[in-house]
């Protein structure tokens, strides 16, 4: 702004006092600096914090384990030979993509199930269902480890009123992977409802009337208004959940660690054992690298879903 | 209180030109309307003259003292805005007061100036609630009343009333003139609307296109305007504008409408209109001037007879509608003489009240 | 239930009527019965939580006995050993003088910031504001391992004050973009009024801004509040020493004990933890979804 403002007064300042000029300039440079110093906490914080440590990640992952020399890029040539970074790779993608695809599909369900309530109950409803995401993550996680217990799990309990028998939950490295997805899908798919809630109601209902005096049924009413008309937001959500969820942390360093025999590690959590855990600093970094290009990715895919919505809800 | 002066006021948003050269002086006490369809500049120019807008170029004065590099609490103005701008969260004596509490007034004596203002309003009651529990009008008032309380050396006004519903606005208008035929505080005053215009001001400022067309009294502009801009602007429903040629016919002139519709000019206006002849002209005549024949002798030589496309009866007046060489043409009439649609109607055509327009400077002669 | 109840009346009138009346009571139904399920998962394991943290020793042990019912009696045994013979209070202690400095210190930097970018525009405002977007897409699983360097460097290592210095990069950048949004909602004539009332833009945003977006600052209040309290990674890379735990590392490391008898205590535990963020979410509720939607678009 400030220098579209002077390009215009540059031409045709000729009638104009110089003196003046020059103080219509300070009172502009002034609100301007202002400005810029009430965002300067705001930069501070970012550049000191994100913005450096991130390039410093880059660093970190060129140095050896003790930290005294670059080695270039030799901590990612040794990462690809391992058969445990492959695993994580693919232990990260399925449990992203599966976790996202039924937390939003619970959230499109039980969004639709509430916004069919009375108004009155709706309150009440979205107020209980949301308990999961409010609870912070890790400590929920606790109880959901304790529910998988081997010896006192309360799911094999139930399972054995139906003559099931008991289930390795945590020990049997693919029912692992399966429980750190449950207990995702559980504390996500909450974030998901209450999006697609308040996305179905911006949804004008002479919409809806209109579909109905043209004869469309509920089924076509959802596939060709409450879709298109949610789309940008369900892509949103998606994409950030996306990002949340393959950089999740908290709920497999709680119930599995990793294990059992590593099968359940994700980049956030194998980058913690690797450089925190095992004081490899530059090879945990060099792993949460990894993350950049995917999470970028997704970002760049937000940002136009954000500023797309933006528009539409002008 | 205090004269407003605009000397030669430019606002240049990057290479868009807004405002494009404003010369305008208002008396003290004064009240001046500026008017223009959408996009003209008046809002821009009520803008700089309260600081909101830096002025490319030019000089602003209020009081006889430049007020370019002054910012908006320091020039002793008040500003009622489109939306009012009422702050959401203070009740209605405290946005009243809000002005005079950040310029330190005493208490006493701030509430003795909000008392006032609101028995001025007729908001007395009011002064203890939000201005969300008030309706537009009363919105309206509080406005007022914030402008009122600070006592400034000019009022502005932007579009105050174009958010209420067309009742209230008449209303308003009526109000907003009582107030000031009461504080006497010179006003500026925007508006989209010709007609609040007309009522309101003492003189009306014509803008378009970021240029003054006109400044005169609403008498005026009703009755000489300068340009075709103008004619067209003011009056409702607008002057009919035809194409015509003006021809020499002894010694008076004849106006050439179409290929068999021409009418003598009268004996007075011939002399002003001599320089028209010869050349193609905008011929232009205001509905009322389009009426059946009232009085006079029958046959009278401004009269002709119309096929009526459409009739639109008002209670106390009749439109009608019609075509001449393709180009649609209003008259009001007596509810009792106008036709049906398609039915031929009788119709004089009062010259006296006739304007021509040179097409080549959209200038009127 | 009783809402159906409620409902029910409606379907009286004409005959025509009857069917489409019907049509409703029965997706009613069909609704209610898919939630109370949808409910049961969503709400089993904090209720299993309670029972086990209110549940004898000797009766968890029972494998025979129901775990999701307590037959032989309630006890606070669990709370009070929680209390009495762990660091709990310590890390409670430790974690509201965190969340509350965090708060406080997000607050300020955002509400400055968003009113900065919002409102005065200068060179490159809105590519900060665009940043501050993609700042928050950036997840703290990240930026642990560098910021490890970076807390290190400052000799906060093992120091719950290294928590006030990082957490911020959770909150800031949210509560920013949730500020931006509720500001530039508010009418812009507002503060030309304001500025003609004879207000300087210090006055503008304390007298102005703050209180019309009150409902945005709770909002990002109880956001910066909910994520500091939750903050698990940091912590987990940062602090070891238990003097210095927050209630998240602390619950999840210092009571988890490779004897199973600790559970009561350790449930007990995380629902105490828990319940700071669940009785805010309780009473604010409508804030704090108003917060959460309003993310996803610009005011």
């Amino acid at each position: 702004m400030v220098e579209a403002t002077q390009s215009a007064y540059a031409p045709a300042l000729t009638s104009v006092i110089p003196w003046r000029r020059g103080r219509i300039a300070r009172v502009l440079r002034r609100r301007s600096t202002i400005a810029f110093f009430m965002c300067l906490p705001l930069l501070t914080v970012i550049g000191g914090l994100v913005v450096y440590p991130a390039l410093y990640a880059i660093n970190l992952a060129t140095l050896n384990k003790a930290m005294t020399k670059h080695i270039g890029f030799d901590n990612f040539a040794f990462l690809f030979t391992r058969e445990t970074f492959w695993m994580v790779v693919s232990q990260s993608a399925i449990f992203a993509l599966t976790a996202v695809f039924f937390k939003a599909l619970i959230g499109l369900i039980t969004a639709h199930l509430v916004n069919n309530l009375p108004a009155k109950g709706q309150r009440k409803w979205r107020g209980m269902l949301l308990v999961p995401w409010v609870m912070p993550l890790s400590l929920s996680t606790l109880g959901w480890w304790w529910m998988f217990d081997p010896t006192y799990s309360a799911f094999n309990w139930l399972l054995a009123l139906f003559g099931i028998g008991k289930v390795a939950w945590l020990s049997d490295p693919y029912w692992a992977r399966f429980s750190v997805i449950l207990d995702n899908v559980w504390y996500g798919a909450p974030f998901f409802l209450i999006m697609y809630l308040a996305a179905l109601r911006s949804v004008p209902t002479d919409l809806y009337e209109a579909a109905s005096i043209d004869g469309a049924n509920a089924w076509q009413k959802f596939v060709h208004i409450t879709l298109p008309m949610m789309q940008s937001i369900i892509s949103i959500t998606v994409l950030f959940s996306l990002i949340v969820t393959f950089a999740n942390f908290d709920i497999i360093w709680v119930m599995t660690q990793g294990g059992p025999r590593d099968m359940t590690h994700i980049f956030a959590t194998w980058a913690f054992k690797l450089g925190i855990q095992s004081g490899d600093i530059p090879l945990g970094a060099s792993v949460s690298l990894f993350m950049f290009p995917i999470l970028g990715i997704s970002a760049i895919f937000i940002l136009r879903g954000v500023a797309k919505r933006s528009r539409e809800m002008q | 209180m205090a004269e407003v002066s605009l000397n030669n006021i430019i606002k240049r948003y990057g290479e868009v030109i807004a405002v494009r050269g404003i010369n305008l002086n208002v008396a003290d006490k004064e009240f001046v309307v500026l008017v223009g369809p959408s996009g003209c500049g008046k809002t821009t120019t009520l803008r700089m003259i309260a600081g909101l807008e830096e002025i490319s170029e030019g000089e602003i004065s209020i009081g006889g003292e430049v007020v370019n590099d002054v910012p908006p609490k320091d020039r002793d103005i008040a500003m009622v805005f489109q939306n009012y701008a009422l702050y959401p969260h203070m009740t209605v004596a405290a946005n009243m007061s809000f002005g005079l509490k950040l310029r330190r007034f005493p208490k006493a004596e701030i509430k003795a100036r909000v008392e006032r203002a609101a028995q001025i309003l007729d908001i007395t009651d009011l002064l203890e609630r939000r201005p969300k529990q008030l309706s537009g009008g009363q919105r309206q008032r509080v406005a007022m009343g914030r402008a009122i309380v600070r006592n400034p050396k000019v009022f502005l006004f932007d579009e105050p009333l174009s958010n209420l519903d067309a009742k209230l606005r008449v209303q308003m208008r009526t109000e907003i003139k009582r107030v000031h035929q009461k504080v006497k505080t010179t006003t500026i005053y925007v508006t989209h609307d010709q007609i609040e215009a007309m009522t309101l001001a003492d003189r009306v400022v014509v803008m378009n296109d970021g240029r003054i067309e006109q400044v005169g009294t609403p008498h005026e502009l009703y009755h000489s305007p300068r340009t075709r801009f103008v004619a067209g602007f003011i009056g409702s429903p607008a002057m009919n504008f035809l194409p015509c040629k003006v021809e020499r016919n002894g010694a008076g002139l004849v106006l050439n409408l179409a290929e068999n519709l021409s009418f003598p000019m009268p004996a007075d206006l011939s002399a002003r209109y001599g320089k028209a002849v010869g050349k193609p002209m905008i011929f232009g005549l205001r509905p009322e001037h389009i009426t059946e024949p009232r009085g006079g002798a029958p046959g009278e030589k401004s009269e002709f007879t119309a096929n009526l496309d459409v009739v639109e009866p008002m209670g106390m007046e009749t439109m009608v509608f019609f075509r001449i060489e393709g180009t649609e043409v209003c008259g009001r009439v007596e509810p009792t003489s106008a036709g049906g649609p398609g039915q031929p109607m009788r119709l004089r055509a009062n010259l006296n009240h006739m304007h021509l327009i040179d097409p080549a400077t959209n200038l009127a002669l | 239930m009783t809402t159906i109840a409620a409902v029910a009346p409606a379907a009286k009138p004409l005959k025509r009527r009857r069917s489409l009346a019907r049509d409703r009571r029965w997706a009613l139904i069909f609704s209610y019965f898919f939630l109370i399920l949808f409910a049961i998962f969503f709400l089993a394991p904090p209720y299993y939580m309670v029972v086990t943290s209110l549940k004898t020793n000797r009766e968890m042990v029972e494998i025979t006995s129901n775990p999701w019912l307590i037959m032989q009696g309630f006890t606070l045994e669990h709370y009070k050993n929680l209390i009495e013979n762990t660091d709990f209070l310590i890390f409670f202690k430790n974690t509201i003088i965190v969340t509350l400095c965090v708060v406080a210190i997000t607050m300020v930097i955002s509400v400055l910031a968003a009113f900065s970018l919002s409102r005065m525009r200068f060179f490159g405002s809105t590519a900060i504001a665009t940043g501050v977007f993609l700042t928050y897409l950036i997840p703290d699983s990240l930026l642990f391992i560098p910021l490890f360097q970076v807390v290190k460097s400052f000799g906060l290592l093992n120091n719950y004050w290294g928590m006030v210095l990082v957490y911020p990069t959770l909150t800031v950048p949210f509560c920013t973009w949730i500020m931006i949004g509720y500001f530039t909602s508010i009418p812009k004539e507002l503060d030309e009024a304001a500025l003609i009332d004879g207000a300087g833009y210090m006055q503008i945003l304390l007298r102005i801004f703050i209180p019309v977006a009150f409902p945005g600052i709770i909002a990002a209040m109880i956001f910066a509040f909910t994520v500091s309290w939750a903050a698990f990674i940091y912590p987990m890379a940062f602090l070891y020493r238990s003097d210095q735990l927050v209630l998240t590392v602390g619950t999840v490391t210092s009571l988890v004990r490779a004897d199973v008898f600790q559970w009561g205590s350790l449930m007990a535990g995380a629902l105490l933890a828990a319940a700071p963020p669940l009785v805010i979410y309780a009473f604010l509720m409508d804030y704090y979804i108003a917060g959460l939607t309003s993310g996803a678009t610009k005011g």
